[in-house]
C-alpha cells in the first residue's frame, strides 16, 4: 500500500490548489482518525465508464482525496491529424465522443470552414441536414448518458430501455451515413451525401417513438424516491466553481448557468430555431440529470423543426476546389477533372491563418484550435475535449462524499473518455 | 419394515426423518437452480429482451449449462488470501438458508407424517438464528479475501445485518402475541382458523418483508455486492463453483425467507378454498396442500425478482437510517399496540 500513497502525494500538486475549498467537518474528521484507506477505482472498473482511473482515499465510506488520472485512451489525434488532409481527419473525430460522432464531425468540419472563410456559403439544406445531425447525436448521447447514470445508482431496466431507443438512432445514422457507430459524415463545404428517400418520415417516427421512452424513463426515475435519495444533494458544482473549472455542456447549466453556445454563439441555423436552454438550480447530481431529460425533449423539437423547414436544393458548396465535383462531370470535363485530382491528392487548399471554434455538443463544449500555414493539411490541431475538463473537476466534488456517491457523480457528469484522452 | 407403521419406534422417526430431509433438499435444490433462470427469463422480459432460450426447450436445461459451467471454470485462490476462511465462506453462506428450511411446515400431513422436518417448538427462534448465520459468510468472504473492494463489501454486510436482523425480529413478535405459540405449525393453525395474519398485521408483513430484502441481500439492498461501486463486492475474488455458492447461496435464502413469510403471514399452506384449510386425510391432498406452499413461495420469489429490476440502489447511510430510524420504532410501536388491543380485548 505504500508506493500507492507516495504516488498520490506527488500527483498533489493540482490536489493542492483544493485546500482553500475544503470543508471545516472533513479537517476535523482528519485529526480524529488513523490510517486511511487507498482505493484504486479503474482503470478496468464496472462504472468509471471507459478507461478513467481515480485513486481514492477512504476514511471508512467518506472519500477524503480522489485523484483522477486520465490518459489511458490516448492516441495522438492531434499529432495524426498534422499528417493528412482536412478531409482526412473526419474519421478521427469520430472517435472522440464515439456517443456522438455526428455532432462531432459537424464541429470539426466547421471549424476548418470558419478557418476558410466559406462558412457564410454554406447552402441552406446542408446547415439544416446538420443540426438534425447534432441533436440526433445529442439525444442518442444522452439516452446512453442517463441509461448508464441510472444504472450506476442501480436501476438496470433503464439502461436497457434507453439503449432500444439509441438502436433506433443508429438505423437512422446507417441510412443517413452508411455506418452506425463511425458516421464520418461531413466534408468540407458539405456533407458526404443528401438525405435518403423517406428519411424525414422514418425520422419523424423516431421522434414519435422517443419522446415516449422519455417519458416512460421519467416515470421510473423522476419521482423514484429511491433516485431522487441517491442523487439530490449529491455531488453538489455551485456556479462559480463550475465557472471557475471551465465546466460547460450540461453540467455548467445543471449549476444554473444559462450557457449554450448554440443560444450565446449560434453556428449554422440554430438562431432561426425556438428552443429553450433548461437550466438546474441546485447543480446536483439530480438537476443534472434533469437538464438531460429536458434537453432532449428540446433536441426532438429542434428536430421536428428543421424537418418541417427543410428548404431544397444543393447540399455541398458548389466549388470545385472546396468540394469534389460530381462524378459523371468529372469524366467528361476538364476543368472538374483537375478540381478532382487536386482535391483527392492535395486536400482542400486552406489559406494560412488560425481559428478556433467551438460547437455545443451534448458532453458541452467542443472547441476545435487549427493553426494552418497554408495547404492541405494542418499546421497544428488542438482539441478542446469537454468531458476532460468536466472531469477535472472531479477532486473537488467527490471529496467528502461517500463511496456509493462516486458512482452517481460519476454517472451524472457523463463523460466519454474517447474525448478526455483524445 | 414393520417398525415403519409404528409410530413410537425410534427407526420410523429416523427413517421417516431421512426422507423428508433427502425430499426437501431435492426440491429447493431445483427450485434455487430454475429461480436463477426465472430472474433471466423475467428480467429480460421486463428489460424488452429475450432472456436465454437456447438450451433445451425454451431454453430450460439453461440451470444445468450453468452449473456444468461452474464446475467446469478454472478454481482460482488468489495468493493473498486467507485460504481456510476464504474456502470455508461459500459454505457458510449457503448452507443457513437451507438449515431454514428445516422447521418450516411445506405442507399438512401425507399418511401418518406430517409435512415438516423437525417440529420445533421454538421453530421461529431457530430460523432468526440459523438465518443470520448467513450473513458471517459474506462477512468472512470480505475478510479472507484480503483485498479492499471485497473488504469493503464486508463491512457492509455486517453493518446491514445489525440494522435489519433487530428491525425483522421485532416485526415478528407480534405475530406471536397473536397466535400464543413459538412454533410455525401453529402459526397456520391460527391462520387457518381466522384470517391470514397479512391482514391482521400489515405493518408487521411490511416491515418484515424490506428486512427480507435486505436479509438475502437483494436489490435495493444489496449493497455488499453493489456491482457498479464495489465491482463484485464481498465475492470479486472468487470464481468457478465457489463463485455459484454464493451465488445459489442467496437465491436458496430467497426461498428460505419466501417460505418464512408465506408461512408467518400468508397462511402457510392452506387455501381458504376447496375445504385446503383442513389437514389433508388422502395422499393427493397432501401434494396439493404442498404445491399450493410452493405456488405461494413462487408468487413471492417472482416479488423478490420484479423489484430488482425495477428500482435503484440503496446508499448505506440511507439503509441504516431506514433500518435504525424508521423500521425499529415502527416495529416497536406496532408491538405496543398489539399488546394493547390484547389486553383491551381480555379486559
Amino acid at each position: 500500500m505504500a508506493p500507492e500513497v507516495k504516488d498520490l502525494e506527488i500527483k498533489d500538486t493540482v490536489g493542492k490548489t483544493l485546500d482553500g475549498l475544503e470543508s471545516s467537518a472533513i479537517d476535523e474528521q482528519d485529526e480524529l482518525q488513523g490510517d486511511k484507506l487507498v482505493l484504486n477505482m479503474g482503470p478496468s472498473h464496472p462504472s468509471t465508464h471507459g478507461v478513467l482511473r481515480i485513486v481514492l482515499e477512504l476514511d471508512g465510506e467518506v472519500i477524503t482525496k480522489a485523484m483522477p488520472d486520465v490518459g489511458y485512451l490516448h492516441r495522438g489525434d492531434e499529432k495524426i491529424a498534422e499528417n493528412m488532409t482536412y478531409n482526412q481527419f473526419v474519421p478521427y473525430t469520430d472517435r472522440l465522443d464515439y456517443l456522438a460522432p455526428l455532432a462531432n464531425n459537424v464541429a470539426y468540419i466547421l471549424a476548418v470552414e470558419k478557418l476558410m472563410g466559406i462558412q457564410d456559403q454554406l447552402p441552406e439544406r446542408c446547415q439544416y441536414i446538420r443540426v438534425i445531425c447534432c441533436e440526433l447525436a445529442r439525444i442518442s448521447a444522452h439516452l446512453l448518458g442517463l441509461g448508464a447514470f441510472a444504472m450506476d445508482v442501480g436501476a438496470l431496466t433503464v439502461f436497457l430501455h434507453t439503449f432500444t431507443e439509441r438502436e433506433k438512432v443508429y438505423n437512422l445514422c446507417e441510412s443517413l451515413t452508411g455506418a452506425r457507430f463511425t458516421t464520418s459524415f461531413t466534408r468540407v463545404g458539405g456533407i458526404a451525401r443528401d438525405l435518403p428517400d423517406g428519411w424525414i418520415d422514418q425520422c419523424r417516427k423516431f421522434l414519435d417513438e422517443v419522446e415516449v421512452n422519455f417519458d416512460e424513463t421519467e416515470q421510473l426515475l423522476t419521482r423514484n424516491r429511491i433516485f431522487v435519495d441517491r442523487t439530490q444533494g449529491v455531488g453538489v458544482l455551485p456556479k462559480e466553481v463550475a465557472i471557475d473549472y471551465g465546466v460547460t455542456g450540461p453540467n455548467l447549466r445543471g449549476s444554473g448557468v444559462e450557457h449554450d453556445l448554440r443560444k450565446t454563439n449560434p453556428y449554422l441555423v440554430y438562431s432561426e430555431l425556438d428552443f429553450d436552454i433548461p437550466v438546474g438550480t441546485a447543480g446536483d447530481s439530480y438537476d443534472r440529470y434533469l437538464v438531460r431529460m429536458e434537453e432532449m425533449r428540446q433536441s426532438a423539437r429542434i428536430i421536428r423543426q428543421c424537418l418541417d423547414k427543410l428548404p431544397g436544393g444543393p447540399v455541398n458548396v458548389e466549388d470545385g476546389k472546396t468540394f469534389l465535383p460530381p462524378k459523371d462531370k468529372v469524366l467528361s470535363s476538364m476543368e472538374e477533372l483537375i478540381h478532382q485530382f487536386m482535391l483527392v491528392t492535395q486536400g482542400v487548399n486552406v489559406p494560412p491563418g488560425e481559428v478556433y471554434f467551438g460547437a455545443e455538443n451534448p458532453k458541452g463544449e467542443l472547441g476545435f484550435y487549427i493553426h494552418s500555414t497554408g495547404g492541405g493539411t494542418p499546421n497544428r490541431l488542438k482539441i478542446r475535449g469537454p468531458s476532460f475538463v468536466n472531469l477535472s473537476v472531479l477532486p473537488y466534488i467527490l471529496k467528502g462524499s461517500m463511496m456509493s456517491d462516486t458512482v452517481a457523480i460519476l454517472g451524472s457528469i457523463d463523460f466519454v473518455m474517447g474525448e478526455s484522452d483524445r | 419394515m414393520d417398525f415403519l407403521n409404528d409410530s413410537s419406534h425410534w427407526g420410523t422417526f429416523l427413517f421417516f426423518s431421512a426422507l423428508k430431509v433427502v425430499m426437501a433438499f431435492a426440491v429447493v435444490m431445483p427450485m434455487v437452480a430454475y429461480s436463477v433462470m426465472l430472474e433471466r427469463r423475467l428480467s429480460a422480459a421486463i428489460q424488452d429482451r429475450i432472456g436465454p432460450n437456447r438450451v433445451g426447450p425454451f431454453g430450460l436445461l439453461q440451470p444445468l449449462a450453468d452449473g456444468l459451467k461452474s464446475f467446469l471454470k478454472e478454481d482460482f485462490t488468489p495468493s493473498h488470501v486467507r485460504k481456510v476462511y476464504f474456502i470455508i465462506a461459500p459454505a457458510v453462506s449457503m448452507i443457513p438458508a437451507f438449515l431454514t428450511i428445516a422447521v418450516i411446515p411445506f405442507g399438512s400431513v401425507m399418511g401418518t407424517q406430517a409435512m415438516v422436518i423437525a417440529n420445533l417448538n421454538v421453530g421461529i427462534l431457530y430460523t432468526f438464528s440459523v438465518v443470520s448465520l448467513g450473513v458471517y459468510g459474506i462477512v468472512l468472504a470480505g475478510w479472507a479475501s484480503n483485498s479492499k473492494y471485497p473488504f469493503l463489501g464486508g463491512i457492509r454486510a455486517s453493518a446491514q445485518m445489525i440494522s435489519y436482523e433487530i428491525a425483522m425480529g421485532m416485526a415478528a413478535v407480534p405475530v406471536f402475541m397473536l397466535v400464543g405459540d413459538l412454533n410455525l405449525g401453529k402459526v397456520i393453525e391460527y391462520q387457518a382458523n381466522g384470517a391470514w395474519l397479512v391482514f391482521k398485521q400489515p405493518i408487521a408483513f411490511v416491515i418484515f418483508l424490506v428486512a427480507a430484502f435486505a436479509e438475502t441481500n437483494r436489490l435495493p439492498f444489496d449493497l455488499p455486492e453493489s456491482e457498479t461501486e464495489l465491482v463484485s463486492g464481498y465475492n470479486t475474488e472468487y470464481s468457478s463453483m465457489k463463485f455459484a455458492l454464493f451465488f445459489m447461496g442467496e437465491y436458496a435464502a430467497m426461498i428460505a425467507v419466501s417460505a418464512l413469510m408465506v408461512t408467518l403471514f400468508f397462511g402457510g399452506w392452506t387455501l381458504p378454498f376447496f375445504g385446503l384449510n383442513e389437514a389433508a386425510t388422502s395422499i393427493a391432498g397432501g401434494i396439493a396442500h404442498i404445491l399450493v406452499f410452493l405456488g405461494k413461495v413462487a408468487c413471492f420469489m417472482v416479488f423478490f425478482i420484479w423489484i430488482r429490476w425495477m428500482i435503484p440502489r440503496f446508499r448505506y447511510d440511507q439503509l441504516m437510517d431506514l433500518g435504525w430510524r424508521r423500521f425499529l420504532p415502527l416495529a416497536l410501536a406496532n408491538i405496543i399496540i398489539t399488546a394493547a388491543i390484547l389486553w383491551m380485548q381480555h379486559l
